[in-house]
């Protein structure tokens, strides 16, 4: 166990370009490192990802570990932690950090488990204990409505971290490091649980994790019909409309659209939430918000403990009253 | 087939937020003034078990982990169909993270022998660890797919959709394997008529530690690969400026005229 020293950051390429997740992981990896006094790492898994270990190295990776092979190219769970158990015997990280992606929620425990340690997802805060030299890994549990602090008795120290809770690296392009290529001897039986198709269901318009504005709808929209009106106000800010989870159950909107703990996080500057209750499992997914507005009928709804503006009402009167007098104040 | 599925006794996570404590002595967290129910996402997979069962045929064993199991929570997954119901239920089994959760869980897998698919929840309503069937399919060396919204049975293999940010994914999954299920499945079936006699009539299988034949340093705390140091409510400053109007579209007006002044708009 104490052989186990540095920090190791998964850094996950979508389409050819590095996730939000990897330049976040090692902001977060450079403080631990230098904490610890050890080394900040990273592993790049994909085909055609040599090109983006230039950028790993000007986010401050002394080493980056490529395994760079056409079995790669999507996600599949089995090669992805072959690749990983690979590197790990060969880094020994005491700290290995992915982002909490569709990816990383599937391959963290894996990986963790596979290496005779555990791991703690979805994490808000790391830090190192003074005292043990410990990982202290703070997560939300109870949906968000407390937060836990754990250690792990075993390393290494797997974490994910949530999306936008860390500050991500700056590229200094003069920073250059190792390249290290990774042969963990693949073959076509590597592969177990095989992808064998993707399905895209993105809605129009801005992405919602991209939106500067986000405006929100919950149960009490009751239906598709009632989104449209959504859609209109977010279109005129220039945003993206999205849902708490019962509008997705119920079809009134994509499944991907869905905000919220098992949804997705955003962080706009204005985030507007009509018709919803503001349960714990929906705040987790837009509390880092700068902005939180409100539109429901019921003044003890939850997310008047959450926003900062808030109206009581029925949003049928209030929405079209609402977007008419923001285009009346933007056109002025 | 043979199915197991893991479902969880907690407490409402539908409970609203004010009602939830955590009590600084034992460091348990409670809501007042709900009953515990069925972990949802574990509901979700014994609907997902149940649908396999009616496509193809078999027999689902519901497995439920903990202590202080009330019978009538705990019968859910019988009223809504499913066949068997184990529960590990000894003070040896909790306060573990989900790795020792997972071993006790995997050792009551085996010693009921036969199985083709697991099925947990995406994540518990507590934890959301989401690590619990990723960990039995390590312990079993069998592969595993996570937030799985539909599974449809092949020779031999599962062909299931998997949920990512911007889509799904279509994944061939060997026999036999772990699936972890997400909402995106749709409802779970109320238990019906028939099924909640049937349930009262069921006698739950209760499995010690010695049942299993695992060593009790391997259960629970002793088990553990991670500690919780420390559970916390985070601090609200909760300070909403409510808009008002003589009616509901002045209201309105004044609410957009005020995020203007604060240079939201
Ligand atoms: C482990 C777990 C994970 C979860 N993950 C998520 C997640 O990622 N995202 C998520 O959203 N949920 C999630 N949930 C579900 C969550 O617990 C809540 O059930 C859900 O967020 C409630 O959605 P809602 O606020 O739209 O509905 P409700 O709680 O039913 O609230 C509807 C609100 O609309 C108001 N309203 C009704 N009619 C009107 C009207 N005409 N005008 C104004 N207001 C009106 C009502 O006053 C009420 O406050 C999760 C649950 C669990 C257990
Ligand atoms: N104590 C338990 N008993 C039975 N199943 C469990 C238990 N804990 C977790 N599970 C299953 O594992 C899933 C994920 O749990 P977790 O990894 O804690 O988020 C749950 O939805 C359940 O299906």
């Amino acid at each position: 166990m104490a052989d186990n020293m540095g920090v190791l950051v998964f850094c996950e390429v979508t389409n050819g370009k590095l996730a939000g997740s990897a330049a976040e992981g090692l902001g977060i990896g450079k403080q631990l490192a230098a904490s610890l006094g050890q080394e900040l790492n990273a592993v790049l898994i994909g085909s055609g990802v040599n090109a983006n270990a230039d950028m790993v190295a000007s986010l401050g990776a002394a080493k980056v570990y490529v395994a760079d092979d056409p079995i790669l190219k999507d996600y599949q769970t089995d090669p992805y932690i072959q690749v990983l158990q690979k590197v790990a015997a060969e880094m020994k990280p005491a700290i290995l950090i992915l982002g909490q992606s569709s990816v990383g929620r599937d391959l963290a425990p894996r990986i963790a488990f596979r290496l005779g340690s555990s791991a703690t997802l979805d994490c808000i805060e790391l830090a190192i204990d003074p005292a043990g030299k410990k990982l202290l890994m703070t997560k939300p549990v109870y949906g968000g409505n407390a937060r836990a602090i754990f250690t792990s008795v075993t390393m290494p120290q797997v974490v994910t971290i949530r999306t936008k809770a860390m500050t991500p690296a700056q590229p200094d392009p003069s920073k250059k490091g190792q390249v290290i290529k990774v042969d963990a001897g693949l073959t076509p039986d590597s592969v177990k649980a095989k992808l064998v198709n993707k399905v895209a269901q993105q809605a129009e318009g801005v992405r919602l994790e991209d939106a500067a504005v986000v405006v929100c709808g919950g149960r009490g929209i009751g239906g598709a019909e009632g989104f449209k009106q959504l859609d209109e106000l977010a279109k005129l800010l220039k945003g993206a409309t999205g849902a708490s989870r019962p509008p997705c159950d119920n079809g009134w909107l994509p499944q991907t659209q869905q905000i919220g703990l098992t949804g997705k996080i955003v962080a706009p500057e204005l985030y507007i939430a009509i018709a919803l209750s503001g349960s714990s499992q929906h705040m987790s997914g837009c509390s880092g918000s700068k902005t939180i507005v409100a539109i429901n009928k019921d003044p003890e709804a939850n997310i008047f403990r959450e926003a900062r503006f808030g109206v009581v009402g029925d949003w049928k009167k209030i929405l079209p009253a609402f977007t008419a007098k923001v285009k009346e104040l933007l056109a002025a | 087939m043979n199915l197991i599925v893991c479902v969880k006794q907690v407490i409402d996570p539908e409970a609203p937020p004010a009602s939830f404590k955590i009590d600084p002595a034992t460091n348990k967290a409670t809501v007042q003034g709900a009953a515990p129910v069925i972990d949802p996402y574990g509901e979700y997979a014994v609907e997902a078990s149940l649908k396999i069962k009616e496509a193809k045929g078999g027999k689902v064993t519901a497995v439920c982990l903990g202590t202080a199991l009330q019978r009538e929570v705990v019968k859910k997954p019988l009223s809504m169909g499913a066949d068997d119901l184990v529960l590990l239920e000894d003070e040896a089994y909790v306060n573990g993270d989900t790795w020792s959760t997972a071993s006790a869980l995997a050792a009551a897998i085996k010693k009921i022998g036969a199985y083709d698919i697991i099925l947990t929840g995406r994540e518990a309503s507590d934890t959301n660890a989401g690590q619990v069937g990723p960990a039995i399919a390590e312990i079993l060396g069998i592969p595993c797919a996570t937030i799985v919204k539909k599974i449809e049975i092949l020779d031999g293999k599962a062909r299931v959709e998997r949920m990512v940010a911007d889509g799904y994914e279509v994944i061939e999954i060997p026999l036999p394997c772990v699936l972890t299920i997400t909402n995106e499945l749709g409802e779970p079936r109320y238990p019906t008529i028939k099924g909640i006699m049937m349930a009262k009539r069921k006698e739950p299988i209760v499995w010690k530690p010695a049942d299993l034949g695992v060593d009790a340093a391997k259960l629970g705390a002793s088990g553990s690969r991670a500690k919780m140091a420390k559970l916390f409510q985070p601090v609200k400053e909760g300070k909403c400026e409510i808009i008002g109007g003589d009616t509901p579209e002045e209201a309105a007006a004044k609410l957009a005229m005020r995020l203007r002044e604060a240079k939201v708009l």
